[in-house]
């Protein structure tokens, strides 16, 4: 198995000694086959165990080790060092504050994925008894794309409207949204619809499709977004120019 | 142990800089402007035909001028440059579901470059072009 040197710059910060964040450069000897997570895991085990950061799974699975590796958001376990040349940089994700080297601070994200109730709310609750709620494959197929979000947070990393707009509830969520709203055995539309057709919802959103592009799992929120879009919008002719239409 | 977390500061204006992909999304929106242009000339076009014959004899000959053939081929370029870019994102926003697969994505921008060459012929029909 063949090993080769590679210099990593990775942001440092520590919250109770630092004002600012600085970069610290590691050289560590790496094999062939290793993805940026196993430099940083040797780093921690073998050169110092003071860096910081997130992971689970090390099978892009678990969402939990997004970072800017040379200024593009990625899974650092699924970046593979023989991909890069040069020093490698290694950065929290962008548009989140940092918590402590490459830990960034998720708590706006998580409270935008709980406002727009990404969980099934069935048109009418039946018991247990009565037995599941059925689904063809045709209906299944309508959304199974967007199920395969696993809030990694790259789409918020590289989206330019959250970053300068923080109250953009942006893709993932927006997507997970759609997602409940495409399955047709949810009866929750109505309620996602006024956090993801207001201002802040949607139509911050530009459609630059940078979410797109960084998608590990080729969910492809910039869709969902411009699906939602049109929905809300035939929503809005439809109370205003079509009235007879509600219900 | 206290939290302090550290806010990094988001340029506003240098952020389409740091990728390619956020140029060709400038890009995409800028060239608007042309089109927005070129629907203020024909405007401008309008109301010189209100305004008499030598009114708008005078508009016809600024079209003839480089100045405005300049400006056309630039026009031209940009709004081919922006439609061009629209129609190859409509399939993200329009997919047509047949059954359980979806219509392929060629299908969808297809349908719309064929509409737009349609209308074209339509316009320059009516402009007695044949």
């Amino acid at each position: 198995m063949s090993e080769r040197q590679v210099a990593l710059e990775v942001l440092r910060y520590n919250p109770e000694t630092d004002r600012e964040p600085r970069l610290q450069r590691y050289s560590v000897t790496c094999r062939e086959e290793w993805v940026v997570l196993d430099a940083l895991n040797h780093i921690k085990e073998s050169v110092d165990p003071t860096l910081s950061y997130r992971w689970s799974c090390h099978m892009a699975v678990c969402g939990s080790c997004g970072m800017m590796i040379n200024g593009e958001p990625k899974l650092a376990c699924k970046s593979f060092l023989r991909d890069y040349e040069g020093v490698i940089r290694v950065e929290p994700l962008m548009h989140f504050p940092i918590e402590r080297d490459l830990v960034t601070v998720i708590d706006d994200f998580m409270a935008k994925l709980a406002r727009v109730k990404p969980y099934l709310i069935p048109k009418q609750a039946k018991p247990v008894g009565e037995g599941e709620y059925r689904q063809t494959p045709a209906e299944l197929k309508k959304f199974k794309q967007f199920t395969l979000c696993i809030n990694c947070m790259l789409c918020y990393a590289a989206c330019p409207e959250y970053g300068i707009i923080p109250k953009f509830i942006g893709p993932a969520a927006i997507s997970l949204a759609h997602r409940y709203n495409q399955d047709s055995r949810d009866g929750g539309r109505d309620q996602r619809q006024e956090e993801i057709a207001a201002t802040e919802g949607v139509w911050e959103c530009s459609f630059t499709g940078a979410c797109s592009e960084v998608c590990p799992e080729h969910v492809d929120p910039a869709a969902a977004l411009q699906q939602v879009k049109i929905k809300s919008t035939v929503d809005w002719y439809r109370k205003h120019l079509m009235p007879w239409m509600e219900e | 142990m206290s939290r302090n977390p550290y806010v990094r500061e988001i340029p506003k204006f240098r952020w389409f800089f740091r990728h390619p992909r956020y140029l060709r999304y400038m890009a995409r929106e800028f060239t608007c402007i042309f089109i927005g242009a070129y629907t203020l000339l024909l405007v401008a076009g309008l109301s010189s035909l209100s305004q008499g014959p030598a009114a708008y004899q005078g508009f016809l000959d600024w079209l003839a001028s480089p100045a405005s053939i300049v400006f056309h081929v630039l026009a031209f370029g940009f709004s081919l440059y922006h439609s061009v870019t629209w129609f190859n994102l409509t399939p993200k926003a329009l997919p047509v579901q047949r059954g359980e697969e979806f219509v392929p994505d060629s299908v969808i921008s297809g349908a719309h470059y064929a509409g737009w060459g349609l209308l074209s012929l339509v316009v320059l029909v009516l402009a007695g072009a044949f």
